[in-house]
């Protein structure tokens, strides 16, 4: 569903990604995990068709973000850090107009929307205008958005980040219950949130994947927490190990 | 099709439920109200001094030259500073509070966000027109004006109100902050404005080309009752190159 290959993106003569590689199979719940800075945001961008890699490859569901973006875009439901809510809209308006640009057919839209409505918990803030919700609803209606066409891939960058621990149990839990007939791409840098929600890991540290692997062959003989302490650099640890404290 | 209507008809949205939209067409409305009532006054003295001036042997007041001519000339004045009010936000908002990125990740071209945007503003700016032309409309019903001026003169306005909306869009699509846009496009549109007054100094084809430039000149055709192909050239090429910009605008943004 997901392949990318020595993909790099440089600014200038910052290089935000290097030669990231990793892929993912349908139905795999992907934890992109990496300290803050790590390239994750950018990686996720060039997944998403916003931003052009500078160098290397990726297909979505069989397209290449570059030459086919539309047909990539057409699959895809992408959640960025900052859900992108127009706050002057009702939560439905702002669902039947993402709706309608990403091509869900006339006849189905109400229905679809009543269905990610009630699948993301915000049917009871249906009226209410974006700009008044809370973090954590801005969060479900931004998971709503991304939902709402029944894209094959589903990014998300850092679906928690800023939620309650009750509102981070509540995504989770949704964002499992996505894994069963999407794939899904998650950037986190919490670890713990990646083996609970997670079926595969990729670790992103300055730039480059340090480490791919599934999360059942890591947990047999070494804790994901210590693989990830390894992986990343010296200078990173603590950067690492507030990640892993984050989340305890 | 269905994804500029579904991006003109969310614009218009946030248009009527910030208090834009109603600022700026009470705004005009008051203004236009305002200077047709100075023409309507103009024009009742210089009537009242009819007898005296044909004594003189000039000419007697007419009132498509006094009120009609007047009052769309100055309509362009007021929107070359209102038009960017409308127009500061209509791209520069998307990209800071980042829906820009919702759209651009969408099936949805470049070409298609433009043509929804600039539609929605095209359909304020028909509104806010159609409301003043109640101040003609009087003339019309109370008075023994030529209609066909007053007709394609209003035709003349909202091409010209179009190709400055256009303008304003390119500018906002430059910048993601609006007061930059709202003041980059006032300054543009004045310039555009005054373009043909180093004409007056100068001659040759380049006072030739300055005069051609002001919209002021290219309007006045279209008052006079004289739809010509030069004017509606002139106006049709500010629109698409506004149009243009725009969109190459949001181009480079794809390709950073």
């Amino acid at each position: 569903m997901i392949e990318v290959k020595n993909l790099c993106k440089s600014y200038g003569d910052y290089k935000a990604v290097i030669d990231v590689s990793f892929s993912a199979a349908k139905g795999d719940i992907v934890g992109f995990l990496g300290p803050n800075g790590a390239g994750k945001t950018t990686t996720i961008r060039m997944l998403s068709t916003y931003l052009p890699p500078t160098s290397g490859t990726a297909t979505v569901a069989g397209y290449d973000v570059i030459a086919q973006a539309d047909e990539v875009r057409r699959r895809i439901g992408y959640l960025p850090e900052n859900p992108p809510l127009y706050g002057e809209m009702t939560v439905r308006e702002y669902l039947k107009f993402v709706g309608e640009i990403k091509g869900v057919a006339r006849a189905q839209l109400a229905s679809r929307i009543d269905e990610v409505l009630e699948r993301c918990f915000i049917k009871d803030v249906r009226n209410k205008l974006c700009q008044h919700l809370s973090r954590g609803y801005r969060q479900r209606v931004g998971l709503a958005q991304a939902i709402i066409h029944h894209p094959q891939v589903i990014i998300l960058d850092e679906p928690t980040s800023g939620l309650d621990p009750r509102q981070i149990i509540e995504i989770r839990q949704l964002i499992k219950s996505l894994g069963q007939d999407h794939t899904v791409l998650l950037s986190t840098h919490i670890l713990p949130e990646v083996s609970m929600v997670c079926n595969k890991v990729v670790i992103i540290s300055r730039g480059r994947v340090v480490m791919e692997s599934r999360l059942s062959d890591l947990t047999r003989d070494k804790s994901l927490e210590q693989v990830f302490l390894e992986s990343v650099s010296h200078d990173e640890v603590v950067d690492a190990a507030a990640c892993v404290n984050q989340g305890a | 099709m269905r994804n500029i209507i579904a991006i003109c008809k969310r614009e218009l949205l946030s248009f009527f439920v910030s208090p834009i939209a109603y600022f700026v067409i009470t705004g005009f409305t008051l203004l236009v109200g305002f200077f047709f009532f100075n023409y309507f006054s103009l024009f009742l003295r210089m009537y009242q001094m009819s007898a005296y001036l044909s004594m003189r042997g000039m000419p007697l007041p007419n009132l498509n030259q006094t009120i009609i001519e007047g009052v769309y000339q100055t309509m362009i004045v007021i929107l070359v500073f209102l038009v960017p009010l409308l127009t500061m936000r209509i791209v520069a908002e998307d990209k800071r509070r980042g829906t820009f990125e919702l759209l651009l990740t969408s099936p949805v071209s470049v070409f298609e966000i433009v043509m929804g945007k600039f539609l929605s503003l095209a359909v304020i700016i028909f509104a806010m027109l159609s409301i003043s032309f109640i101040f003609p409309l009087l003339l019309i019903v109370y008075g023994a004006p030529e209609v066909p001026p007053i007709l394609s003169g209003f035709v003349g306005v909202l091409l010209c109100t179009l190709g400055f909306a256009s303008i304003g869009m390119a500018v906002s699509s430059f910048t993601e902050n609006q007061i930059v846009a709202g003041v980059s496009s006032m300054v543009t549109l004045l310039l555009l404005y005054v373009i043909q007054a180093p004409a007056e100094s100068l001659d040759g084809t380049v006072a030739d080309v300055l005069r051609y430039l002001s919209p002021v000149d290219q309007v006045q055709d279209f008052v006079r009752g004289v739809v010509t192909l030069k004017a509606t050239v002139y106006f049709v090429s500010m629109i698409t190159l506004g149009l243009f910009l725009s969109q190459r605008a949001l181009d480079a943004l794809r390709w950073r």
